[in-house]
């Protein structure tokens, strides 16, 4: 679904990703781990088309279609979905108001009728269910005053509604107590299917413990340099990546 | 020098003996001390003091016609026109161009509420006429002076002591004479000991080929224990110009709130004098403007804490798109041996063009020391970073931007007493944002003209 070919970036005329190759297949768990300062989080802002970024060459397919030549709301639609590190406080912008106006979007992008006031708040129910996320907070405004583990349950709660087919979760696991961390994690393991793919973007292996991928990739100064399987993620927590950064330097 | 002043006061001159025929004695004899205040007046030139954004001599130079002779208008408001703030179970009254339509002009009793145009005031309620028409309005302001001077009629609207009006009283002020013009509103707002009173006015102007000039003059009398509440509510033209000044005299234990709201006009300046005068009483003075085009709106605030132990919370929010050009400017004065005042000031601006214009001078001026004040002032645009994380949602650029803008005054929206109204007001607002706002949502004759 997805293929990420020499995908170069750059923020500020500091470049960043510096030839990113990737590709992605449904029912697929990536896990893209690497110290910090790697470009991380730059792979996924660049993916949902952050407007801070600028892509300075290499191409991003998902289903065939260029996806760096989408905006970032029809990215959405397409089915890409980023669960952020940090995410944003929105004032005065109810979660009800935010996520009717959301999904009412992604039905006229394919040409749906809005969803009727009744069957959306059934659906906010389901799917609140999922990362036992208080009423309380779904009438809030978005993400404003949710303490850190709420807004990564809100994340997964939105990933839940806009059912995407590749999600994107940029550090969930940061800021988790354990408990959180399950709930969150059971939540994304209950949205997986063998149409749907997640990249997990972490640096630890504890969350990996909770949604298994099925290959590890090492992001280092703007390239991946290592894929493996499953065990490379308890090397890295066992060893470090000073071994990766040594053959990796000793190379250039 | 021009002086735009003195064609008003050469009709004036002329029609001397036609106003006074006219009108109460009362109206009359403040009108000669407005004469001899306009002698050597001069209307503010934009960058004088308390005018760094505004220019009323240019907006009173233009020759607007005045209806010195009460040539009735034959078209019922009411028919013509439905107000954008419909279903409120107010009680209704109309304004076309000068004159009260004839809904207001029998005077009527709302359970113990008088609602009366000053002509019928001032036979039946001489002594509050006398005692409070015209003394809090500064004639040193000459629009002021020059309400006074041309005014002829007005609406009188008394709250006994204890009575609390139990449906809002709503008044819809209409432009929609056939030719350019300027009108003298007034009200006089007295609300009684522990009375309670809530106030809606909408200023429209159906007609958007005329200019059309409303300089207008509201008193509110807040006596001990009251509470007052004044919605007042713009939707006009690029055409209209409005010069609003709202005196307050606050009295012990009043609670006032006053909240101004524009959504659409030409050229408006809004001035809101407080005078806080009893101990414990609360004051909420907040404002919206949504401007775009070329829309001009201009706040002007005084609060003055004469009393100790009084609170005042004052916020007022612009967005300003295009090249439309916002002005607050807010003084809080606590006077000397007013300790325990909370006194706080808000201002927070949207600028979401380039080209978009924002001026902002908060100023505190305290004389005692035990109190708490604050002021603050800002001038922004959108967060972009709220703007990706709608985006990334699949909530496009366009919708993301409404909504930030929605959220951004919707505090000000939050803080109508009134359920129905702000209801509507989040629905008037979102409508704005979205383009779809016009005044033919509410005129039932101009778009069968065209």
């Amino acid at each position: 679904m997805l293929v990420i070919k020499d995908l170069q970036a750059s923020i500020e005329d500091k470049q960043i990703l510096k030839g990113i190759n990737l590709t992605v297949k449904p029912g697929e768990v990536h896990a893209i781990m690497g110290p910090n300062g790697s470009g991380k989080s730059t792979l996924s802002a660049v993916l949902t088309g952050n407007p801070a970024y600028t892509v300075t060459g290499g191409s991003v397919e998902f289903y065939g279609k260029d996806l760096l030549a989408l905006s970032p709301e029809d990215r959405a639609h397409e089915g890409l979905f980023l669960s952020f590190q940090y995410p944003v406080e929105i004032p005065g912008v109810s979660m009800v108001n935010f996520m009717r106006t959301a999904l009412n979007e992604k039905r006229k992008y394919f040409g749906q009728e809005p969803l009727s006031a009744a069957d959306f708040l059934k659906l906010m129910r389901e799917k609140r269910a999922i990362v036992q996320l208080d009423n309380k907070l779904a009438s809030r405004a978005v993400n404003e005053g949710f303490s850190g583990g709420e807004k990564k349950r809100n994340e997964i709660f939105q990933m839940a509604m806009l059912e995407p087919k590749l999600s994107i979760l940029d550090e969930t696991d940061s800021g988790l107590d354990i408990d959180a961390l399950r709930i969150v994690a059971s939540g994304v393991n209950t949205l997986k299917s063998k149409d749907n793919a997640t990249i997990v973007i972490t640096h630890y292996q504890r969350l990996l413990d909770y949604i298994k991928p099925d290959f590890v990739h090492v992001l280092y100064k703007g390239r991946i340099v290592m894929s493996a399987g499953p065990e490379l993620a308890l090397e890295l927590e066992e060893k470090g990546y000073d071994w990766i950064k040594e053959q990796v330097d000793s190379q250039q | 020098m021009n002086n735009a002043l003195q064609q008003y006061i050469d009709l004036y001159d002329e029609s001397r003996e036609v106003l006074e025929q006219q009108s109460p004695a009362l109206l009359n004899n403040l009108r000669r001390e407005a004469r001899q205040a306009l002698e050597n007046a001069r209307l503010p030139r934009k960058g004088s003091e308390d005018y760094e954004a505004s220019d009323l001599e240019v907006v009173f130079a233009h020759d607007y016609g005045v209806n010195v002779n009460r040539l009735p208008f034959e078209a019922d408001p009411a028919e013509a026109f439905h107000c954008d703030v419909p279903n409120l179970s107010t009680c209704l009254y109309y304004s076309s161009n000068d004159a009260f339509h004839s809904s207001a002009t029998a005077e009527r009793n709302i359970g113990q509420v008088v609602v009366a145009p000053f002509s019928m005031a001032a036979e039946d309620y001489p002594e509050l006429m006398g005692a409070y028409y015209g003394k809090q309005a500064h004639l040193q302001d000459p629009t002021v002076a020059l309400n006074l001077l041309l005014v002829q009629d007005g609406l009188f609207i008394y709250v006994p002591d204890g009575v609390v009006a139990e449906r809002p009283i709503q008044l819809v002020n209409i432009f929609n004479a056939a030719l350019d013009m300027m009108v003298q509103r007034r009200l006089l707002i007295i609300v009684g000991k522990n009375a309670a009173v809530k106030l809606l006015t909408c200023d429209h102007t159906q007609s958007p080929d005329y200019h059309y000039l409303s300089n207008q003059v509201v008193e509110i009398v807040a006596m001990p224990g009251s509470t007052v509440d004044y919605y007042d509510m713009e939707e006009s033209t690029p055409l209209t110009r409005r010069v609003s000044s709202i005196y307050v005299d606050q009295q012990a234990g009043s609670n006032v709130l006053i909240n101004g709201i524009t959504l659409t006009n030409g050229f408006t300046r809004n001035n809101y004098h407080v005078e806080v005068n009893g101990e414990h009483a609360e004051t909420h003075l907040l404002g919206m403007t949504i401007a775009s085009g070329e829309q001009h709106v201009d706040s002007h605030t005084f609060i003055s804490h004469n009393a100790p132990r009084c609170h005042s919370n004052e916020m007022f929010k612009y967005v300003l798109n295009d090249k439309a050009v916002g002005a607050f400017a807010g003084k809080i004065l606590v006077k000397p041996d007013c300790p325990r005042v909370e006194a706080y000031q808000g201002n927070r601006n949207l600028c979401s063009a380039p080209t978009a214009k924002m001026y902002t001078k908060p100023q505190l001026e305290i004389y005692t020391d035990d109190v708490m004040c604050s002021h603050g002032s800002a001038v922004g645009q959108l967060d972009e970073e709220a703007l990706f994380y709608m985006r990334t949602r699949g909530i496009g650029i366009d919708e993301a931007r409404r909504l930030l803008m929605q959220a951004f005054v919707a505090d000000v929206i939050d803080g109508v007493r009134l359920d129905a109204l702000k209801d509507r007001l989040h629905y008037l607002v979102e409508k704005r944002f979205a383009g779809t706002l016009s005044n033919c949502a509410g005129c039932m004759t101009a778009c069968k003209k065209s």
